[in-house]
């Protein structure tokens, strides 16, 4: 029976290290570093087309607002600045625990990687809990698009088609945000129980970097998303 | 006898029928194909799918083309007929074009082509067959719930507010494969950066790699913004919200415009790795360097970044101002250029070449005339007083037929065919095959070539039943297809015959240059038994190595 | 007739004779370099025959002239058909300024016509010989096209916006009437004609049919019916009623003059502009006026709203086409449609 995919060894002018196979070397890659770049460099390509993805979201944002721009303004002010701005900062918080999490896999700090790791974890579990309650207070005000989109508010109830236009990129946006928080949680936990086993060290951290590219990625998102949605008009409350 | 140029491989003996070790029968049963990671053997998986979704495609063209052959709708209901059609662009177009020559030929040579063992991402390629044919069950499911008839452009209100079909299904069906064609890029793009093998400098890269890189920037770029849009299309569905329905609040135009940006960059993914399949056949079957590396090598890049910024050529007629249609008919005269660049490099090529004339080569021939009137049809209708009245007759059918079966089909059929020794260690009947080209090719401009007229008469597309005085020219089209059918089917019957009763094939059949005819036919599955160390440029054949190469009878085809 | 073999469409239009002219130069270019790439690829092939089975090519240098030469002669003839196309294309869209105005209005799975003094028609379009006219397009549902290949003009007719094209006719006939925008069901089957006539059979037709009224007069009895005048005014002047001081700007010379806005922004009240501020006027409350007006929607169907808009183009002295911009007027993509349209049915999702 011929040799499997993994048994032969090319040695390429790359070289292994000393002669030594890092265990976490996949065998299409060389040398660790050969792979390193190319994962760091495979996630990059990957938030780019993240970016086309949302892109287009804002795009039809910019459209809308531009084209309903006082509704907007007023639809918006029934968004809970409060509980986004708390948000904001919750994400961002996670934001630092996620690149402490990889400062401490630098310096060989095990249990530390998966201290901030759970932070992480934590903040983002936050940022989605105040999320749903934001969600619920829209559901109670009827202010859900679809048939039983019902607002209260005479100014809203006047251009009401346009102002669901408002929240219906609010949820889409947001909604398609909190997925994209949801899949990091997972990875997170994932890289928690893999950081416990000693997987990550100062030679390997490569999927913490990763993730945290990914991580960083969708706090980007959501600096963008909060004003916009959020603080549109705002001085006129 | 050693056929091969490398050294240290064991020697096949074809009349002990001792088979090398290669990556087809490293490992056997299904559980080794379905859980591979090794880039040839998804390249094969690929194949089946997308060769089972063309069928697919090609039954519904032939039911079109049944229903066309009177002037009456008497074959079908109208409505049965309008998701006949949408069935037929929505499979071709996300199910063959995009996918074929970049999941098939791509996977299978990229990693080769630039001496790596496989892709940077051997897992991610196979999530991406998974996630390819996931959405493609999407789309089977609603098909045989019947199907959906929005046309494959979905445009609104019609799909989001007026259609009783299943565009929800086949929506999410596309969106969840366009993730499958995002994965392989991102694959191409970071292999094709930091995987290349010493030596194997930018432009020392085949042409293959270059056009196959460009079309990875595209499909990173575009590819996203079709999901993005088919997803407010299902969730307008759904929910009745507003984005897109103007009952709500919405504007059907905007639908347009995001559709287009993707679609419009979309047809050069199809069309970028069919030229790169070019590239190689004509050098190949010149034995000459392509005319003009450097030119064709930066015109990719040039097509990939400028295709992005013509979309609205698709909406001449939709009212968007005199301004921006100024704008957009420019600069798709301006994309027109490095393909026409190519074509005639590529025709420059064969001048003072070694020129045989071998089934691939047919193809690589066929493919320069039917692009070229292709693409001259394009830039027809990006002329903004012409367009008025061909947008949306047959003439943009026409057109865009020519260059997706004339160009992008004809290049697949080509590689197939060039690459098939390599991939199956299998050769495959030579009349067959050049039949079968011709085939294809008097059969598709026989099918389509009275398109063109049918459209500038004023025959307008989608029709089920159409005035008296339009039925010549369609039957004349439908007898073509049915000759376009059979050189379709064939390939598809000798192909599957010459994996067990082909010919074997050397290591080298066709005498050409390149890193994969330096390895064993079928390659091990490392690719290679020693890292290749590149020290000159694609296509440099000189008489001594041909020599060698094709010395041994094994190894030449008829 | 059937052994007449159509190549061409006929010519029918003022406008017809450049696109075909254009259309030939484009067919001789593309076939001079479709033939040249095929003859040289055939002279190729054959001169350049493999002779043994190992023979190579000659490799040489690109020589960078030639490769310029084939960048940029195919650019100069792409521009200059681009240069030439765009003006044809602005012939298409600009009408000119004797061009009276006609209203279209596509539905599943028909055409309905308003002529400018009220005949009404459905399918088929009655036009005068020699007349310059702008036609007026909206749907009622989903996007539909208007398409005389007879005339080589075609425009999408889009729900929720006015979009426009114009033609002179230059030859009497009937000509085909295409939906050429793929609308569902029977959308090969909303085809019509266009009835073109000498301008003495056109009177006689009008005078034969049911006596409509013109579109203006039609739209100042709406006006009344609906009561506009409480607030706009007798006559839209915007003068107060019985002595209160004006509710509502004036709509005398308001036609396609720039308003400003509460919200300060400037528009023009275009076509699209009065159906939206009929329709749904708090989306755009003219400055310095309350935002008081109510809604007429489900009130006025779509044939009524082009009478409206017509009667206040009159009071801005303007009976035909406006000058300039022939396309759609963009900038409205609200309000519902006047006539309730018909659902969608339970739709499988």
């Amino acid at each position: 029976m011929a040799s499997t995919a993994f048994d032969t060894h090319l040695e390429g002018p790359h070289g292994a290290h000393g002669g030594h196979h890092h265990p976490s070397l996949q065998h299409q890659f060389d040398s660790l570093e050969q792979q390193k770049e190319s994962s760091t460099l495979g996630m990059w390509m990957f938030l780019v087309t993240e970016i086309m993805f949302f892109g287009a979201l804002f795009t039809a944002y910019v459209i809308y607002r531009s084209l309903f721009h006082g509704v907007f303004a007023t639809a918006s002010h029934h968004l809970d600045v409060t509980l986004g701005a708390i948000n904001t900062a919750v994400l961002i918080g996670s934001s630092l625990t996620m690149a402490l999490s990889i400062r401490a896999a630098q310096l060989n700090r095990r249990k530390t990687i998966v201290l901030f790791l759970l932070l992480t974890i934590l903040l983002g579990g936050t940022f989605l809990g105040i999320k749903s309650v934001e969600y619920g207070h829209k559901f109670h005000d009827h202010l859900v698009p679809g048939p039983h989109f019902a607002p209260e508010d005479p100014a809203i109830q006047a251009v009401a088609d346009k102002a669901q236009v408002f929240f219906s990129l609010y949820f889409i946006m947001t909604g398609i945000h909190a997925l994209h928080m949801i899949i990091g949680i997972g990875l997170l936990t994932w890289l928690a129980i893999a950081s416990w086993r000693g997987r990550f060290d100062s030679t390997y951290y490569t999927p913490l970097e990763c993730t945290g590219l990914y991580w960083h990625f969708v706090d980007i998102v959501w600096i963008f998303l909060f004003p916009l949605l959020y603080l549109i008009g705002a001085h006129a409350r | 006898m050693n056929t091969s140029a490398t050294a240290e491989s064991i020697v096949a003996s074809p009349e002990t029928g001792f088979e090398r070790p290669n990556y087809l029968n490293a490992e056997y049963g299904l559980r080794s194909w379905l859980l591979t990671r090794d880039h040839k053997r998804i390249a094969i998986l690929y194949l089946i799918s997308v060769s089972a979704f063309f069928a697919l495609g090609g039954l519904f063209a032939m039911l079109i083309r049944l229903e066309l052959l009177t002037p009456e709708g008497d074959l079908m209901q109208p409505d049965t007929y309008n998701r006949v059609f949408t069935m037929h662009g929505v499979i071709m177009v996300f199910f063959f074009l995009i996918p074929a020559i970049p999941a098939v030929l791509g996977n299978f040579l990229v990693p080769i082509m630039i001496g790596a063992r496989d892709l940077a991402f051997p897992r991610l390629n196979l999530a991406s067959w998974y996630i390819y044919t996931l959405g493609g069950l999407f789309v089977l499911w609603a098909m045989v719930n019947g199907g959906v008839d929005t046309g494959w452009t979905f445009y609104t209100p019609y799909s989001t507010s007026f259609s009783n079909t299943h565009v929800v299904a086949t929506a999410l069906g596309v969106f969840i494969t366009g993730f499958s064609t995002i994965f392989t890029g991102l694959n191409f793009v970071v292999t094709i950066h930091r995987m290349r093998a010493p030596g194997m400098t930018w432009f020392r890269l085949p042409l293959f790699i270059w056009s196959h890189y460009a079309t990875s920037l595209i499909i990173l770029l575009g590819t996203p913004v079709i999901a993005i849009t088919l997803l407010l299309v299902a969730a307008e569905r759904v929910l009745h919200l507003g984005i897109f329905d103007p009952r709500l609040g919405g504007d059907p135009v905007l639908f347009q415009h995001l559709f287009w940006f993707y679609s419009h960059p979309a047809v050069y993914i199809m069309i970028l790795p069919s030229m790169g399949v070019i590239s190689e056949l004509v050098a190949a079957f010149s034995r000459k360097r392509v005319f003009g590396y450097k030119v064709v090598a930066f015109a990719s890049i040039a097509i990939a970044v400028l295709g992005f910024l013509v979309w609205g050529h698709h909406m001449f007629v939709t009212g968007q101002s005199i301004y921006a249609a100024t704008v957009f008919s420019v600069i798709s005269m301006l994309v027109a250029i490095p393909s026409a660049v190519k074509v005639f490099n590529w025709t420059a090529t064969l001048y003072e070449g070694s020129v045989s004339l071998q089934t691939p080569m047919l193809y690589a021939l066929g493919f320069i005339g039917l692009f070229t009137l292709g693409g001259l049809t394009g830039t027809m209708v990006a002329t903004l007083g012409i367009d008025v009245h061909l947008h949306d007759t047959y003439f943009i059918v026409a057109h865009f037929h020519y260059v997706m079966v004339g160009g992008t089909i004809m290049g697949y059929l080509g590689g197939l065919h060039y690459w098939w020794p390599k991939m199956t260690g299998r050769l495959y009947p030579a009349f067959l095959s050049r039949l079968s080209a011709l085939l294809v090719f008097v059969g598709f401009n026989l099918t389509f070539f009275p398109q063109f007229i049918l459209g500038y008469l004023g025959m307008p597309r989608r029709y089920w039943s159409y005035p008296e005085e339009f039925q010549v020219f369609n039957v004349l089209s439908s007898a073509g297809a049915s000759v376009l059918g059979v050189g379709f089917i064939l390939p598809l019957c000798y192909f599957i015959w010459s994996m067990r009763y082909g010919k074997r094939s050397g290591d080298n059949p066709w005498g050409a240059v390149g890193l994969e005819w330096d390895t064993p036919s079928p390659p091990p599955t490392e690719n290679f038994y020693t890292v290749p160390v590149v020290t000159h440029g694609p296509y440099e054949y000189n008489t001594q190595e041909v020599h060698a190469r094709t010395s041994h009878p094994e190894a030449r085809v008829g | 007739m059937k052994s007449q073999l159509p190549l061409f469409p006929e010519s029918a239009s003022s406008v017809a004779p450049q696109v075909d002219a254009l259309f030939y130069a484009w067919t001789a270019v593309s076939i001079f370099f479709t033939a040249l790439i095929a003859v040289l690829i055939i002279y190729f092939m054959a001169r350049y025959r493999r002779r043994h089975e190992d023979e190579v090519g000659l490799p040489e240098r690109a020589p960078v002239w030639l490769e310029i030469a084939w960048s940029v002669i195919p650019l100069l003839i792409a521009l200059a058909m681009f240069a030439w196309g765009t003006q044809v294309f602005v012939q298409i869209y600009r009408p000119p300024a004797d061009a009276v105005v006609y209203y279209g209005v596509g539905k599943q799975w028909m055409w309905k016509f308003q002529h400018p003094d009220g005949q009404r028609e459905i399918n088929t379009l009655h036009v005068p010989l020699g007349q310059a006219i702008q036609m007026k397009l909206t749907s009622e549902d989903v996007i539909h096209s208007f398409f005389v290949p007879a005339f080589r003009v075609k425009q999408d007719a889009v729900p929720g916006r006015y979009s426009s094209v114009w033609f002179r006719a230059t030859r009497p006939g009937v000509y085909h009437l295409f939906c050429a925008e793929y609308c569902g069901g029977e959308h090969s089957r909303m085809i019509g004609s266009v009835v073109v006539l000498e301008p003495q059979q056109y009177e006689e037709w009008l005078a034969g049919g049911p006596a409509g009224q013109p579109l203006t007069a039609s739209g100042a009895e709406l006006f009344q019916q609906l009561t506009c005048q409480t607030c706009h005014g007798e006559g839209g002047s915007g003068a107060g009623m019985a002595g209160m001081a004006p509710r509502a700007p004036s709509l005398v010379g308001l036609y396609n003059r720039q308003v400003a806005l509460a919200d300060g922004r400037k528009v023009v009240a275009d076509d699209s502009y009065i159906r939206e501020s009929i329709l749904n006027p708090m989306a755009k409350v003219t400055a310095g006026w309350q935002p008081i007006m109510p809604t007429f929607q489900g009130q006025v169907t779509e044939e009524q709203l082009t009478q409206l808009i017509s009667y206040v183009k009159s009071l801005s002295g303007e009976g035909g086409a406006e000058a300039g911009g022939g396309t759609a007027e963009v900038g409205t993509a609200g309000g519902q449609m006047g006539t309730p349209a018909p659902q969608a049915g339970p739709q499988p999702q």
